[in-house]
Formats: structure tokens, sequence, C-alpha cells
């Protein structure tokens, strides 16, 4: 339930905007009010509890609140404009303004790819109120109805019947005294008239941006600041046994060392413990970790190394596990022999490498606690530094900057957490700093997994049956104890999922022990099982001799709905699982790619997949150059996306661009081991992520028109990259990519 | 003792002679547009001008920086934007951004002394700075953008 308030007279925003400003509030969910709702601004009031709210300055300038997370997704950017679009504002006289965390805001956590699609319509909804109340302030004044009155040109409420306008700053004040209203009386616009929703436009804070302004977390400078770095335990679960800090003291800067305890499990948010290293500057805390000695006790967790661990999962996924989904019966189907194909498949962990460290500034005060931080989630740092330091939530003022770089990494405020605790223990406000090693040693990695998949086919080399396995260390086992097999989220994510016309079907998860902290990465886990399910149908139709497309074609069948999984069960009527979306985009990438049409150079192939996420439906070409070393390019990727209503396509199009540079770094050499407990990757030279002569060369993004709901953009267009890819080197070489990156299989 | 411009302002130094110049420029002079992305000269967060071309700062120690000329992000477009900033911009290459001040100090440089470049040339130089986001499609296209002006 959103209702709306106008808060102008209670002072709400002053300080900005001054004593006669427009100010809107809408709330999204009934909670009390807490404290400092927006950044350096107080609410003087505890009768409402402000979630998004624009407020229109008497000068005209129209300030917008930003109350989810900027790290490249394009979200304070694209929620604005929905609400500028439905005031008529002129985006060019728009302000965005960064929410603190709060729980006014409902949730925060900018991660799953759903900003647009949940706030799509509480924008619009703000935008229009603001409309109608300017139109009837304008109607007021003049003394005529309100029909008269139009908000056109943009900024401007004009009187059909005469020549007199006003600019909406000279009605801000009149607005203001207004009451709100009702949803029934809002007129939204026809989706004919939309100036900014679907419509192109760079990002906000592009100009900012390419001048180097200080706007990310690493830049945050509070005065009196200290600096930390952390040693932190190599193996999970691991613990100071001794300290010498004689060396580390004697660099110059140096100020102390101070342990950070160990977490009590499950780990969860919490930090990792450690000893931290505080200083004057950032060199001289990474210095003086550098000359720290400790010695660790490392507890149970280094029974793991990567090359064991990896038979382990991969018999569990030969064996018979928890079932997820099932139709028909595909142990009867197997019975009857006939053709039977096997693959296995196997995709290790990476780790998230934004090019902004994790990175935080915490200023404890008594028990007042204000933090800075590059955060996906300014909630879960709330209740993360309240609970280490003992505090009420609401005694945390958490700052969000922008992130250089999240992909799910910074939902987690472990980092922030150091700085908190670190910031008491001195008295004075510390920034804690991750330098790229810590960052990869230490990561809530993306899981591991192994998939084992099983078909057996008809005359016509169509599917009768089709088993498919997972195991793979589970996300919750970072939240609970005895955590083995994936939740309904993980299975949803292409797995309960199934788009394929087969009769028979089982999808099981098997048993798989985390031994390293789990987290969610860009697109999750539909990256392991989008590699198995698009390589195996790729694989099924080279045994039958068929084209790729036109085998996946056949698969996916007429058009009707399918099972939408658990987790999206809520969603299920706004969003079906349509086959009919699903092979669209796949006929179109085939069309614009030329699939099909293009004559085969030695060396080189084109390989397709399709994959739904996040509710939007995506399908990709990929065309490949092999060298005869074994040397991959990737000249052209070609990718096609439905994702309902699309608020700014030009920053879905950066998002599937850069979600084949993503993919581009999985496929190639994205690869996490342990060995014993102990990450063996450190920085970029032996975690290799995608340069630009390693990306694709050019990729085409098309968008396809639609007025279905607004979907996900930020993950989707990851998935079906590293099957596409290896499909292609497939066609290009006849050698059959099963286990990730490529490094592992003779290619560079 | 160490002295050197940045921006066009004299600095003495007398710090830690280890000290890279990227936790100068970022912790004492409070220049927080340069960026610090891995510390080993892998990724060109940190790149810089050092007498006009691009280095990575953080691998350069203060004591070898006597008499240098040094320019960050923020000098950049101190005289009205740079061409390689306005490209750009108007080719919206970011995402998130964090690597993109380097990534512009680097085709500065690059332009300096090539300043028609083909594709393979803006490979060859740009491949020393990673944007994880994927933004290098957008870069390469802005590079040729901003070449087709005078920088």
């Amino acid at each position: 339930m959103i209702t709306i308030e106008n808060v102008s007279r209670r002072g709400f925003l002053q300080g900005m905007l001054g004593a006669s400003a427009f100010v809107l509030c809408v709330r999204v969910i009934p909670t009390p009010l807490l404290a400092d709702a927006v950044s350096g601004l107080t609410v003087d009031t505890t009768a409402f509890h402000p979630s998004l709210f624009v407020g229109i300055h008497t000068d005209g300038t129209v300030y917008i609140v930003a109350h989810r997370s900027e790290m490249g997704n394009g979200v304070r950017t694209s929620l604005p404009r929905i609400l500028a679009d439905e005031l008529d504002a002129d985006w060019a006289r728009v302000k965005v303004i960064q929410a603190d965390g709060g729980e006014q805001y409902g949730g925060q956590d900018t991660d799953g790819s759903h900003s647009v699609r949940d706030f799509f319509d509480t924008m619009r909804e703000a935008g229009a109120t603001a409309r109608l109340m300017l139109v009837r302030a304008a109607a007021q004044q003049w003394g005529v109805p309100e029909s008269q009155c139009v908000a056109d040109p943009v900024h401007t409420v004009a009187d059909k019947n005469s020549s007199r306008k006003f600019e909406y700053g000279e009605l801000a004040a009149a607005a203001a005294k207004l009451p709100v209203p009702k949803k029934e009386e809002l007129q939204f616009k026809p989706a004919s008239a939309w100036r900014y929703i679907g419509k192109p436009a760079r990002g906000f804070d592009v100009p900012d941006i390419c001048s180097g302004k200080p706007l990310f977390g690493m830049d945050v400078r509070v005065d009196g600041m200290l600096y930390a770095a952390v040693a932190h335990p190599p193996v999970l679960g691991g613990k100071v046994k001794s300290v010498d800090d004689k060396a580390a003291l004697q660099v110059k800067g140096v100020k102390q060392t101070i342990p950070i305890d160990p977490f009590a499990p499950p780990h969860a948010f919490q930090p990792l413990g450690g000893v931290a290293v505080i200083a004057d500057n950032t060199w001289s805390a990474f210095k003086g970790r550098k000359n720290l000695k400790v010695e660790w006790e490392s507890g149970g967790h280094t029974v793991y190394t990567s090359a064991e661990f990896k038979k382990e999962l991969q018999n569990s996924a030969r064996q018979p596990g928890k079932e997820v989904r099932a139709t028909g019966n595909v142990d009867a189907e197997f019975a009857k022999g006939g053709k039977i194909v096997e693959a296995e498949y196997y995709a290790p962990h990476l780790a998230h490498a934004s090019m902004e460290p994790p990175v935080a500034v915490a200023d404890v005060r008594g028990d007042k606690v204000t933090v800075w931080a590059p955060t996906q989630n300014p909630q879960a740092v709330q209740d993360e530094v309240a609970k280490a330091l003992k505090l009420k939530k609401e005694d945390v003022t958490c700052h969000v900057t922008l992130l250089g770089g999240g992909f799910g990494r910074k939902s987690k405020p472990d980092y922030a957490v150091e700085a908190a605790v670190l910031s008491k223990k001195t008295g004075k406000p510390v920034k804690v700093v991750w330098s790229r090693e810590d960052d990869i040693r230490f990561d809530y990695y993306h899981t591991v997994a192994a998939m084992y998949m099983k078909a057996s086919l008809d005359e016509s080399g169509k599917p009768k049956a089709w088993l498919q396995r997972s195991a793979f260390p589970p996300i919750n086992s970072t939240f609970a104890p005895d955590q083995f097999y994936g939740d309904d989220g993980e299975m949803a994510m292409g797995w309960s999922q199934f788009p394929f016309d087969v009769p028979n079907f089982r999808a099981e998860n098997c048993k798989a022990e985390a031994h390293i902290r789990i987290g969610w990465l860009r697109s999750v886990a539909n990256i392991y099982h989008a590699f198995a399910v698009q390589s195996f149908a790729n694989e099924l139709a080279h045994e039958v001799n068929r084209d790729p497309l036109d085998y996946l074609l056949a698969l996916i069948g007429p058009q009707r709905t399918v099972f939408t999984g658990e987790a999206e069960k809520d969603t299920a009527e706004k969003y079906p699982f349509d086959t009919g979306r699903y092979r669209h985009v796949l006929e179109l990438v085939a069309e614009k790619s030329g699939w099909g049409k293009k004559p085969k150079a030695n060396g080189s192939g084109m390989g397709i997949a399709v994959h739904r996420s996040f509710l939007t439906y995506v399908a990709t070409v990929i065309e490949v150059e092999v060298d005869d070393k074994g040397a991959v390019r990737i000249p052209h990727v070609y990718t096609v996306l439905d994702a309902g209503i699309v608020a700014n396509p030009e920053m879905v199009r950066q998002q599937f661009e850069g979600a084949a540079v993503f993919g581009a770094s999985i496929a190639r050499t994205g690869e996490i081991t342990a060995t014993k407990g102990v990450v063996n990757q450190s920085n970029f030279n032996d975690y290799q992520v995608a340069r630009m002569n390693d990306a694709p060369f050019q990729t085409d993004i098309h968008i396809v028109e639609s007025n279905a709901p607004p979907a996900g953009v930020g993950e989707p267009g990851v998935p079906p990259f590293v099957p596409a890819l290896c499909n292609a080197i497939f066609a290009a070489t006849g050698k059959r990519v099963r286990e990730l990156p490529l490094t592992r299989n003779g290619f560079s | 003792m160490v002295q050197l411009k940045v921006n066009g302002s004299a600095h003495t130094f007398d710090g830690d002679p280890e000290m890279p110049l990227l936790w100068y420029l970022r912790d004492i002079l409070g220049l927080t547009g340069t960026k610090f992305g891995c510390g080993m000269a892998l990724c060109g967060a940190c790149t810089v001008l050092q007498n006009g071309k691009a280095v990575r700062s953080c691998s350069k120690q203060m004591s070898t920086l006597a008499g240098a000329e040094i320019t960050t992000i923020e000098a950049l477009g101190a005289n009205g934007p740079n061409p390689v900033q306005k490209a750009w911009t108007e080719a919206s290459v970011p995402q998130c951004g964090y690597c993109q001040p380097g990534q512009i100090m680097q085709a500065v440089s690059l332009l300096k002394t090539n300043p028609k470049p083909s594709d393979e040339d803006i490979d060859s130089v740009m491949t020393g700075n990673i944007c994880r986001c994927g933004t290098y499609q957008r870069i390469r296209a802005a590079i040729k953008e901003a070449a087709k002006g005078a920088v």
C-alpha cells in the first residue's frame, strides 16, 4: 500500500528547499518514523514516514530521491526519470539526492535486478500526484477550472484558453498548501505521451564521473580520520593464535594494532576477525600489515582443496538427490532404453572483483554511529553495525556513496562493520580499505557447481525424458549451520523452471558442503544452470545432426506458460514464464545475427543460447575465431532481450553490453580455487578478468518492444553468454567445453 | 625530501620514500579522482600523467619522482572540458565509473602520441586498463570520437 503525503508544511527538507518549497513524500510501508531520512537533512515530525519523494524548489529545481544504490546499474537515472516523466519535469532541472539507509523506504537491498520493476508504479504515482497538485495550484490562482490547465510545455502549467502560464517553481508555494489528491483522481499519461520512459538517456552522474569528483566510498574523507588495513584469517573461521606487531609498529605512520574478534558461526555478514593495523594513511596501514607476524589457528575448513572437492561434488551429482521438480516419470522412460545421452558440467567458484575493493568509513560518537559506505544494502549496514556495537539500528546512520561496482559483493556489509568496530576502539573516525588481495581472498564467492544431465531421445531426436542434477555449496550456508542444498531461489534460477516440451522431466539438487563464504554474484545460480542446460541442448542437437537453433525451437515447442519455480510464485501471475516470448527472442537473435546464413570459415563458429532470468527473456548468438594455438577471439555478440517495458533503453543496452564482458570473464578465465582452505588467487594477475582485447569486439543489443510489465536488466544478460560461447567454440573446433573456464580446456 | 609538481602546483614530500604516488595524491593531497584498484600496476585505475605520459601511480614510489610534473583527472578539464572527457560523456561510457578516470588519462596519453589510432592501436594501449562493468566497446568509440577533434 502506497500513500502520498504533502509534507511541505512540516519543514521537511527546508534546509535545502526553503520554507515555501513543495514536497511530496510517498509512504511505502507504515512503519514508525526513524530519523534523518535523507542525507544531511532532518525530518521534524513523527507523523509520517517518507520513502521516495519529490520536492520542487521555488526556483524550479526538482529534487528526486534515489533510494536504491548506484553501482553502474543506472538506477539513479532510470527511476528518477520515471517520476520526472509523469511530473512533466524538465530533466535538465532535476537533481538526484541519494537516500540514507532507512526502513521507511522498504527494502533497499539493490540486488536481484528488481529496482525498476518494483518501483515503476510508485515513481509514476508520485510524479502524477505532484503534477496534479501543480495544475490545481495554477487553476486556483487563475480562477479557472482545473480541466482548462495543462502541464505543457515541460516544467510549466499553461491555461489552454489564454497565453497565461506558470513555471513549476512559481507554483511550488501554492501547491505546497494543497491536500494530496486521491489515487483515483490521478491521470496517468498514456505510453504514447511519455517523455523519458523508453527514451535513451545517459547516466545522471556521468559528467561528475568523467571529471574525477569524489563520489565513491573510496573517496570519502572525514576530518581526523585514521586508516586501517585488516589481516584476516586465511582460512574461514580461523582465529589469531599469536601476534608480533613490533615490525608493524615501526612503520612510519602506523599508530597501533587492534585485534578484531572472530565471528560466532554462522558468519553471515559479520567481519572475519583478525588484526587491524591503524595508521595515518592507507599506504602505511598496508605496509604495517605486511610487517605483522600473525600465527593462525585455522580450524576445520583446512579440508578444502579444490581438486579433491571437485571429485566429491561430481560424485554427489551422479547420485540421486532431492527432487526439485518432476513431471511424468523419467525413470520409467529411461528403463525403456533407446538412445540415451549423458553429460557432466562443472563451473568453479568466482570472485566479484569490483574495481573498487570493499571500503568504508565509520565514525562512532557515544551511542551514535555514522557510516559512509559503497553498499548495495544500507539497511544491512545499520543492522550489522548495531549488532556488533550493541546499539539500536536507528542509532546507525548509513550514507550511501556511489559504488565502484558491486555485482552482489557489496550487499554484504562485513567491511563496514570492521570500520565501526575500529572507530569505537580508537575513538576516531576510521576508514577500512581492503586491498585487491583482501578482496579476492576474502570474498563471498559465487559457488562451485557440478551438474549431471541425462536424456533419452525418440526416433526424431527429441527427448522423451530429461533428468538434471546439480550439486553446489548453497548460499544458505552463509546464514545457517548445516546447509547443504540450494533453496527455492537458487532452484528457480533455471533449474525448477523448465521451458522445454519434454513429457518426462526431473530436476534434482544434491548435497554439497561449503568451506568458504558463499554469496550471490551477478545472475547467481543462473550461471551454472544455464551453462548446463543450454550446453546439453546443444549436445543433443549435435548428437542427432540437427541445427542447434532448429533443435532449440523444437524443444521449446508450442506457446504456453510453464512453472516459474516456488521462488517466483508471488509474481507468476504478473510475470508468467511464457514460452512464446522465450521463443521469440531466440528467433529474433537468429535473424539479427544471420544465423545459418554466414559462410563458415576455418576456425570460426557461431553459438546460440537462450535463458530467462529475473523475469527477462534473453537470447545470445556469439561468433568466435579460434586459432591453431587455441587462442579465442570474440568478434561479435548479438543479444536480443525482452524485458517488458524498458525505462531507459540506453542503460539497458549498457547492462547487456557489460554482461557480455562479464560473461567473457567467467568463461575465459574465471576460477577461484582453494588449497587447504586458503584461496589461491589474489589479484588481477592470477584472477584474470576480461580486458579490452579479451572482451567481445562488438556487442549488438536489440530490445524487444513490449507493453508487458518491466522486468530485470542488470543480471539476465550474463547466463546465456557462457553456453553460447562454449557452443560457438564447439562449432569452431569440435571441442566440447564441459568444465569452465576455457583455460582448463587448452584455450586462451 | 622530494619536490614535484602536481597539477601545476609545487609540492614537497618528506614522508616514507616508498609511498606510492597514488596514496600521496589520495591521502595526503586529497586528490581522490585517481583510483586504487590493484596496487600492482595490473588494472590501470590509478593512471595519471607523468610529464605528459600515462603511468600507474600505484607503482611509482615517491623517491623516484623528484622534479616530476604530475597531472591528474582533476586538472584535465580545468581549462574547459577536455575532448576526451567530452567524448566520454557523449558516448555515455561510464557505468559504475570507478575505473574511468584512469581510462580517460590513458586515452589522453594515447592520443598525444597517436592522434589517429586504429582499433588495434587502441586495443593494445587500453588493454592495461580493466573495466569490470565492461564498457570497452564504448571506450573504443569515444577514443575515435575524441580523435576526430584536436586533443
